[in-house]
């Protein structure tokens, strides 16, 4: 062990240490904060309390937007998942005309039509079919959005199935129906299970949409309430946000966890929040 | 939508996948089978890219005559944004945005991160990255609130770490909060595409690399950089891309103080929707649809090429 050996050991868990503490340290308040009596936004160890979190639960909206983002979520998850699903099975299996072509523009498609390039021409559709301050509107411009990139995800998984499956189901005699229920359907589980929680976590997270379309208070997800809390004339309500932000961020984690351990994260698939 | 989806597009390689119908779908269940998705893709997404050059030559407002019926105005909202001083701030503000936290900050630390946790104890490899991931996965608003609350000029922990209180952070130095806050949030994806690109370098030759006395940077620089150099391109192409069209620095300072942080995307928010000019800022979106276009195209020839 050279003394050179030692310094640049030294160095590196130095750096690691920095760098942990870079991505911890902005953390902490969200693990401290909920349960302090008197919290603040700094971080300090807190005087244990969960009275925070019974002033959250009594908040006129609190709730009720997490109920909001719910039905967003869902619906939005729902819609992406099934319309995926046929679509990326149809499009791996059956040699459609100009599929090459459709493909390639839904993979642009995912990337380039973006919330903020598109947000005036969604404002101002939304409006004019009436649906500014409808949840459903939200749903559908958040499936919109984000089912291209879910086509590829679930076709790259439909792709990765054995045709040999459905070929010995069709010898025995199995209607396109039940090939596509009975053997298709429990093959693919894993696949749409991703996509199902990955259309959810993207959708819970997402600020632009709903922030752009709903108006009125008590029709709003969480996502953008928490914004709503720092607005209210400067005089953040601090027991609430902090509690909000951890019981907002928990389904999230959880979610992220779960497809993680069942199915192990497929990064080729850009699985994101 | 890339707020909404950040989809890391899939190789294209696969677009040429199997394609036997061996369920005996039929061409035209298929087209039924597609035919949902491509009509909300269709309504919800190419329909306002391709609406977004008809209102960019309106005079279209959120109030007012021209709320009722506005008129074609031609390409002045185009010459219009060539002599606006304040949407050239703001592509000047976003070329530093993503310069700084995309280009410079989550590529080297992401690449720092996959390098160094390679060779680190399976517990710490484990830690680091999970805290990793956690800035990558939280909700925005969350994590604009806690950089709200890191950054406070009273009780920051900032200004507690650094004994600077009284610094208000996010209105003396916006930009470089911004900057700092999204390496801290986009970093993860740099790691963990690194991570994997860094598999396909040869243990041979990083052995060889030691075993004649190179220096970590010797190594990092002669042998693993032209392996993975492709990896470097494309994923510095697509987190630029999130980067320019991310909405999140208005969480943050909502484009203040006095337009010192307001990027395109705010930009295109405050001239839509606190101005009103929809005609404008439709004009800008699509000046960004063009950019994203390039920036993807580009993207994917490069994939290709690799492959």
């Amino acid at each position: 062990m050279t003394p050179a050996y030692v310094v640049r050991r030294i160095g590196f868990y130095v750096l690691i240490c920095a760098i942990t503490l870079f991505f911890a340290v902005p953390m902490l308040w969200l693990a401290s904060a909920p349960f302090d009596a008197s919290p603040g936004l700094g971080v300090h160890w807190p005087d244990w309390t969960l009275d925070n979190f019974r002033e959250t639960l009594a908040h006129p909206y609190a709730m009720h937007s997490m109920v909001n983002s719910l039905l967003i979520c869902v619906t939005t998850a729902v819609a992406v998942t099934a319309f995926a699903a046929l679509a990326s099975y149809a499009l791996s299996r059956v040699r459609l005309p100009g599929r090459d072509a459709l493909l390639y523009g839904l993979l642009l498609l995912s990337s380039v039509v973006t919330g903020t390039a598109a947000m005036v021409p969604i404002f101002v559709m939304m409006f004019q079919l009436g649906l500014i301050d409808s949840r459903f509107g939200v749903a559908l411009v958040m499936t919109g959005g984000l089912l291209p990139a879910a086509i590829f995800i679930l076709k790259d998984f439909v792709d990765a199935v054995p045709k040999s499956y459905e070929e010995s189901a069709r010898v025995f005699g199995a209607s396109t129906g039940q090939i596509l229920r009975d053997v298709v359907l429990p093959v693919a589980r894993p696949g749409l299970a991703t996509i199902l929680v990955w259309a959810f976590v993207n959708s819970w997270g997402n600020f632009l949409v709903p922030f752009l379309l709903i108006r009125s208070i008590e029709k709003q997800p969480g996502a953008v309430l928490l914004q709503t809390f720092t607005d209210e004339g400067g005089s953040a309500n601090l027991s609430v946000i902090p509690v909000f932000s951890l019981l907002f961020s928990i389904p999230v984690v959880v979610l992220y966890l779960l497809v993680n351990s069942r199915y192990g994260f497929r990064f080729h698939g850009g699985i994101k929040s | 939508m890339a707020t909404t989806t950040e989809p890391a597009p899939v190789q294209p390689a696969r677009v040429r996948g199997p394609a036997q119908d061996v369920a005996g779908l039929g061409i035209s269940r298929a087209l039924g089978f597609v035919a949902p998705a491509l009509l909300l893709i269709g309504a919800f997404l190419v329909f306002p890219a391709v609406w977004t050059i008809y209102i960019g030559i309106t005079n279209y407002r959120l109030t007012g005559v021209e709320a009722v019926s506005p008129s074609i105005v031609g390409l002045s909202n185009y010459t219009k944004a060539l002599n606006d001083a304040l949407f050239h701030n703001a592509l000047w503000l976003t070329c530093l945005f993503v310069l700084g936290s995309a280009v410079i900050g989550q590529n080297i630390l992401g690449f720092a991160l996959a390098w160094t946790m390679r060779r680190a104890r399976p517990a710490v490899r484990r830690t680091v990255e999970a805290l990793v991931l956690l800035a990558w996965i939280l909700p925005s608003t969350v994590v604009a609130y806690l950089w709200i609350a890191f950054f406070d000029r009273d009780t920051g922990t900032l200004n507690s770490i650094l004994g600077t209180q009284g610094t208000a952070w996010l209105i003396d130095y916006p930009m470089v909060c911004l900057v700092l806050f999204n390496t801290w949030r986009g970093t993860a994806f740099s790691m963990m595409l690194y991570s994997s690109a860094l598999q396909a370098v040869p243990p041979s030759q990083l052995e060889s690399a030691r075993m004649f006395g190179a220096s970590g940077w010797q190594t990092v620089r002669d042998v693993v950089f032209p392996h993975i150099r492709g990896h470097v391109l494309t994923n510095t192409l697509l987190i630029s891309l999130w980067t320019a069209n991310d909405f999140s620095p208005f969480l943050l300072t909502k484009g203040g103080p006095n337009h010192e942080s307001e990027t395109v995307p705010v930009y295109i928010y405050n001239v839509a929707l606190q101005g009103g000019e929809l005609g404008y800022s439709s004009a800008i979106s699509f000046l960004l649809l063009i950019a994203n276009l390039l920036v993807a195209l580009l993207y994917l020839r490069l994939l290709r090429r690799r492959s």
